[in-house]
């Protein structure tokens, strides 16, 4: 297979949409999730989407074949939360390296029977690593500025193991995604490269932070230039960010890295801003229309969908960046 | 230049510094060294954190670009020191915009450091003091962590201390870094260490010289990196002249950064400007700076004595301190000091009647300047909480005067329930509301996340709380706000609700929350804002004027927005009629009831019900969760779920042994058709009755019908005769004034377990009179069979919906079955005027017993069916509208 480095050369690579999205339409309930293996689980599981691909596998590469189909390159696995930081609310730390393997297990079959059937067009599966639910730069407790409900250390050793689980399941791509705040992110980055020495391996690592509102910064507080500073130690494939904001509103801050970056941007945004509702009701066309503004900028290399986009968001970013020549990686000043 | 030559250090804090030649010097600032500022050392051993900031703050107000920080003490523990000062640094944006320098000769503090800090940060320092090997450790580990490095001149033999020297060690230190650690060169700063002149010693005449020409070489030599020293050393015989020393650093500065030095730790307080330096004194200075003259030392320690007396202050721009009084306070809490709010509330309390006029007045605007701001973008979360420290401050020490004012013990403002709901863990912006509001007087009662409505409920019954505040960041919380709201407009709560959290809006809060609920629904989108509208909400003069404008404001809000907003698609009545259900009657099995008729059971022996209690919600009211009998043997829950099931059993018994409660039911089996699709006619034998059936009207996929509960009934002009029941069960008789009996003994935990109790028999006898009507009283499915289990599953043939359930939400019907089945009259449960049932614990509901009737839910329907149903049942619109507003889309 050729390397996804020479690839990104010759085109813009489409990342999938969302998982959350496409596995609420199976509106899967508690039993659902359970399955038959889980179903004296303490805990409630509804919701636990990780948990969907060891329970229901089918559904989850379900999902990776309608990416696939629509156009993606990429597809991410459904690994979110798959830390034993993020699991412990469902008390199913122990279950972390199965969750993380199985799901690149899963996404990587998909990926190679489409890239059997399709070799001149390669399908990549990215390992998903999220932010989990707890901040090492910020503390919960306002009245104790001060502490901290996780060090560096505890999320390093939580990350390496999802690492290698996503390595060992048959991961091409490390995506240490959904960054709000950055300090987590050089713990996942430090683990990876732990792990890479170890192995003696060299797997492509993708970083995309979130900028949460308007202004224009992580939650953390950092803006676009001085989280891509911070992590810019580590030999990225890709920078970029996703979620939070629809592809509007993220475009600035994208401008600022496709200048600064001397590594390829990436942008995988929500489908427009959550309505009154929850929902994200921006039309395929509508985002493509969006997205067609960084291909006219040259500002990506790397393009896809974050809450709220499906399918058919995906297969009209793939129809419009067909046609598009990618974003020029250099080394920046 | 080609772009390969161009590599530029980048370092971050909040935000970005990118040292490049345009930079002109990059100033480190050197205060929060408790080696350098002995007032510094002091405050960090005081572990007065809170001062020591100040310190760090007025350092990047008074232009470090970087900030450098030291703990390296033997009498302060350095690691714990180092990671605390650098977390509360964190917390405060108006410091943490600039990268950090962690400042320790121990490896284990400067990685202590570096875990703890998101930007890229300098490493001050490592050397190849202790090899090579050891070097290679520390460099390796500062490029994973991702820092920049300064590298000191020295090595196994000893500090650089002339010019060939620092060469030597910059040469063989950058050869290592570069080219076996793969250090980026870019991120090497080298400190060729600056040692005093005009010592007196005729070796340290060179000291300042030698610094600025290896500078020179290093920069023309070794691609890319930096230089850097400690600026201050260089007048340290220099001590108590403050005016040659700043005219020292400053010359010294001048001719080192023209060499190349382009980063220093120099005190900006130290720093007299170049061309400000008098004449004479700049040509002694460059004399013994540049070693210009043998006998320059002399000469300027002859000037020094004469410019002794001339020391100037030079501070941080205190300049806001001169500007009115409320100036001062605003600019106190949006940039979160708190060094003089107790001076400048001091005075606004001399300024007004009473003391509370300025929380009030002058510290309210100021928070509504930080409300703006922070709304608009350009405050950001920590600052804001950063506020409210400012403020919580201010009103600690107005809070003896407010006391002494009213003569009395100080009542808080009021008391606030704050809960992040349900299946959510999201809680920074609750904490921050909770921390701004108890900063201003308000009790907090915070539940914490994932907080279960009942509980939300309750405590705030328990708690008499004058506000409940809501929190969620993720959407399915946005339904666990309206169900919260409903829950509270169903227990006649009368007081305001707080919607807050990131998918939170005002359209969902006006459309979806407002409605539900009577009293005040105020979205509240950011902390600040949060007390102006606490305070408008709990202030009794106005407050009643306010609330009603606030509902009026969502109210046409709500209108605006519906009006644009296109919702899902609905039929209209007659085309969902066309879709209904339908039922092959030609086919259909319709069995006569072997009882026509009402029938009623007096006194029934509770006993009888015992197989037929689901304990599954028995657990849930008590916040157990889990199935029963599972949940007895659960890991978590199990031992309480015993205990309380234990505890259930006994009083159980005692009821039933000593009949405490008394089961009671009514029931009826009757003719009946479906007339003009939705209404059911019922023959009792003495007249004829209506139900008036509602029907789904959302547009359905092909295929899917809209139902209506009339659908399984056969309609009259099919001419075949078909059937429906109803009924009443009660098992609540007693359960008030067992209840009463237990509060009076201060047993709540019986009181509350006798009505879950009694819930429970309510229910199972439902069960129970369900199978008995279809095994007997009806008779369609005398071979049924069933365990407890799979009744509760309902897998039975035939439904028993509930006016005020899914399927029926009306609860006018519930009118119908009274009169039908003379409920009142012939068991004595009422309906109250919400018509909920009295007593509590009673189900009613109808029978269907077709085997194709199924549990559905009506959805929203639309006003058409609104206006049928009322034309229908012979009532107003209005009153149409008011019990079926619930399921109408707006």
């Amino acid at each position: 297979m050729k390397d996804i480095r020479q690839i990104l050369e010759e085109k813009i690579l489409v990342l999938d949409g969302a998982m959350g999205t496409m596995l609420q339409r199976h509106k899967f309930t508690e039993e659902d999730f359970r399955g038959e293996r889980f179903k004296d689980w303490p805990t409630p599981l509804q919701g636990n989407n990780d948990l969907l691909s060891i329970t229901q596998p089918e559904a989850i590469k379900e999902v990776h074949k309608l990416y696939f189909e629509a156009g993606a390159d990429i597809v991410e696995t459904n690994t979110f939360s798959g830390t034993t930081i993020a699991m412990a609310d469902y008390e199913m730390e122990d279950l972390v390296y199965e969750l993380n393997y199985q799901s690149a297990k899963i996404a990587k079959e998909v990926a190679d029977e489409f890239t059997a059937k399709e070799p001149y067009k390669p399908r990549f599966v990215a390992g998903s690593i999220g932010p989990t639910n707890k901040t090492a730069s910020m503390s919960p407790d306002v009245n104790d500025p001060g502490y901290r409900a996780v060090s560096f250390d505890e999320l390093k050793i939580a990350y390496k193991q999802q690492v290698e689980a996503l390595i060992d399941g048959g991961a091409d791509i490390l995506l240490v995604e959904t960054v709000f705040d950055t300090l987590n992110a050089k713990a996942a980055l430090f683990a990876i490269e732990e792990v890479k020495d170890e192995r003696e391996i060299d797997i492509p690592i993708m970083v995309s932070g979130t900028i949460t509102d308007a202004s224009g910064r992580t939650l953390s507080g950092q803006t676009a230039e001085a989280f891509l500073i911070s992590v810019s130690h580590i030999p990225m494939l890709s920078i970029g960010f996703n979620c939070a904001l629809g592809a509007n509103q993220l475009t600035p801050h994208l401008e600022v890295l496709s200048q600064k970056a001397p590594f390829a941007v990436s942008a995988h945004p929500n489908a427009g801003l959550p309505n009154a509702f929850g929902e994200y009701d921006e039309t395929p066309e509508q985002m493509a229309t969006q997205i067609k503004e960084y291909l006219d900028k040259s500002l990506v290399n790397i393009v896809g969908g974050c809450c709220g986009t499906t399918p058919e968001h995906i297969e009209a970013i793939a129809d419009l960046v067909k046609d598009y020549k990618p974003r020029l990686v250099s080394v920046a000043v | 230049m080609n772009k390969e030559s161009v590599r530029y250090m980048k370092l971050s804090g909040l935000e970005p510094l990118v040292i490049t030649p345009e930079s002109n010097f990059v100033n480190v600032g050197e205060r929060t060294n408790v080696a350098g500022s002995r007032k510094f050392l002091r405050l960090i051993k005081e572990e007065n954190y809170e001062e020591a900031l100040s310190i760090a703050r007025h350092q990047v107000e008074g232009g470090a670009q970087i900030i450098d920080i030291n703990m390296d003490d033997g009498l302060i523990d350095g690691k714990e020191a180092m990671v605390k000062f650098l977390n509360l640094i964190v917390a405060e944006p108006d410091i943490a915009r600039v990268p950090i320098m962690i400042d320790s000769s121990k490896w284990e503090i400067i990685e202590a450091g570096l875990q703890v800090v998101q930007g890229k940060c300098v490493v001050n320092s490592i050397s190849l003091k202790e090899g090579e090997e050891e070097f290679v450790k520390h460099a390796k580990a500062i490029k994973r962590y991702g820092a920049a490095v300064i590298v000191m001149a020295f090595d196994e033999v000893g500090q650089a201390d002339n010019y060939e020297r620092r060469i030597e060690i910059a040469k063989r230190s950058y050869e290592v870094l570069v080219n076996k650690v793969k250090f980026p060169p870019e991120d090497i700063i080298f400190d060729l260490n600056i040692f005093p002149v005009a010592t007196g010693m005729e070796e340290h005449r060179k000291n300042a010289v030698d610094f600025i020409e290896a500078t020179r070489w290093v920069r023309q030599n070794l691609p890319h990196c930096s230089v850097s020293g400690g600026v201050s050393n260089v007048s340290f015989s220099f001590r108590g002249n403050n005016v040659v020393r700043e005219a020292m650093h400053s010359v010294f500065l001048y001719h080192a950064i023209k060499a190349g030095m382009n980063i220093g730790i120099v005190n900006p307080a130290m720093l007299e400007v170049y061309d400000d330096i008098p004449k004479d004194l700049l040509e002694y200075v460059e004399d013994v700076i540049l070693d210009r003259r043998a006998d320059a030392t002399e000469r300027l320690l002859d000037v020094a004595e004469t410019v002794k007396g001339s020391k100037k202050e030079k501070t941080v721009d205190l300049s806001w301190r001169e500007e009115p009084l409320q100036n001062r306070i605003t600019r106190a809490l949006v940039k979160g000091i708190d060094q003089f709010i107790e001076e400048d509330v001091e005075e606004a309390r001399q300024n007004v009647d009473k003391p509370i006029e300025v929380i009030e007045g002058h510290l309210m605007t100021g928070m509504n300047v930080v409300g703006d701001l922070f709304g608009s973008g350009k405050m950001f979360l920590p600052q804001v909480v950063k506020s409210a420290r400012v403020m919580k401050k201010a009103v600690a020490y107005l809070l003896p005067f407010i006391e002494e004012d009213k003569g009395t013990v100080t009542e808080s403002n009021g008391k606030i329930l704050m809960a992040t709901v349900k299946g959510d863990v999201h809680d920074i912006g609750k904490n921050i509301v909770s921390v701004v509001l108890g900063c201003n007087n308000y009790e907090i009662v915070d539940l914490g996340v994932m907080v279960p409505p009942e509980k939300i409920i309750q405590t705030a019954i328990d708690e008499q709380v004058d506000i409940i505040g809501l929190s969620g960041l993720i959407t399915p919380s946005l339904d666990e706000m309206v169900y919260l709201a409903k829950e509270m407009d169903r227990k006649n709560f009368n007081i305001p609700l707080l919607i807050g959290g990131a998918t939170t809006s005002k359209a969902h809060t006006a459309v979806k929350i407002d409605p539900q609920y009577k009293n005040a629904v105020v979205h509240v989108n950011d902390a600040s804002r949060a007390v102006t509208v606490v305070g408008d909400l709990l202030n009794k003069r106005s407050n009643q004027k306010y609330i009603g404008d606030l509902k009026e404001n969502y109210e046409k809000f709500r209108d605006g927005f519906l009006k644009r907003t296109k919702q899902k698609e609905y039929l209209s009545i007659e085309e969902a009629r066309k879709n209904k259900y339908k039922i092959d009657w030609t086919t259909s099995e319709i069995s006569k009831p072997n009882q026509l008729g009402i029938q009623v059971i007096e006194d029934f022996d509770l006993e009888k019900l015992l197989p037929y209690i689901d304990w599954t919600p028995f657990f849930r009211s008590w916040d157990l969760h889990g199935k029963y009998p599972a949940i007895l043997t659960d890991e978590i829950v199990g031992e309480q779920a015993e205990v309380l099931f234990n505890d259930a059993k006994i009083l159980l018994n005692k009821v039933l042994n000593e009949r405490l409660l008394k089961g009671k039911a009514v029931f009826g089996l009757f003719e009946a058709n479906t007339l003009n699709d939705d209404d059911i006619e019922v023959l009792n034998g003495k007249g004829v009755f209506s139900f008036r059936t509602l029907r789904q009207q959302l547009k359905k996929h092909a295929g899917k019908p809209n139902f209506a509960l009339a659908d399984f009934i056969a309609p009259k002009e099919s001419e075949i005769q078909d059937y429906i029941g109803c009924f009443c069960v009660t098992a609540g008789f007693g359960t008030e004034k067992l209840a009463k009996q237990f509060e009076a003994d201060h047993d709540d935990y019986n009181s509350i377990m006798i009505k879950a109790l009694a819930d429970r028999l309510a229910e199972a006898f439902a069960e129970y009179l369900h199978e008995n009507i279809r095994k007997e009283h009806w008779g369609y499915a005398n071979q049924e069979n069933l365990t407890n289990e799979e009744l509760i599953k309902e897998e039975y043939k035939g439904i028993r919906p509930a006016p005020g359930y899914p399927a029926c939400p009306d609860h006018l019907e519930k009118l119908t079955i009274w009169e039908l089945l003379k409920v009142k009259e012939n068991i004595g449960v009422e309906l109250t005027e919400s018509l909920a049932m009295w007593p509590a614990a009673s189900v009613s509901g109808y029978y269907f017993g077709n085997q194709e009737a199924r549990y559905f839910g009506l959805g929203k329907i639309k006003d058409d069916q609104v206006q049928d149903f009322a034309k229908r049942k012979n009532v107003s619109p209005e009153y149409a509208q008011k019990w079926l507003s619930p399921n109408v889309i707006e």
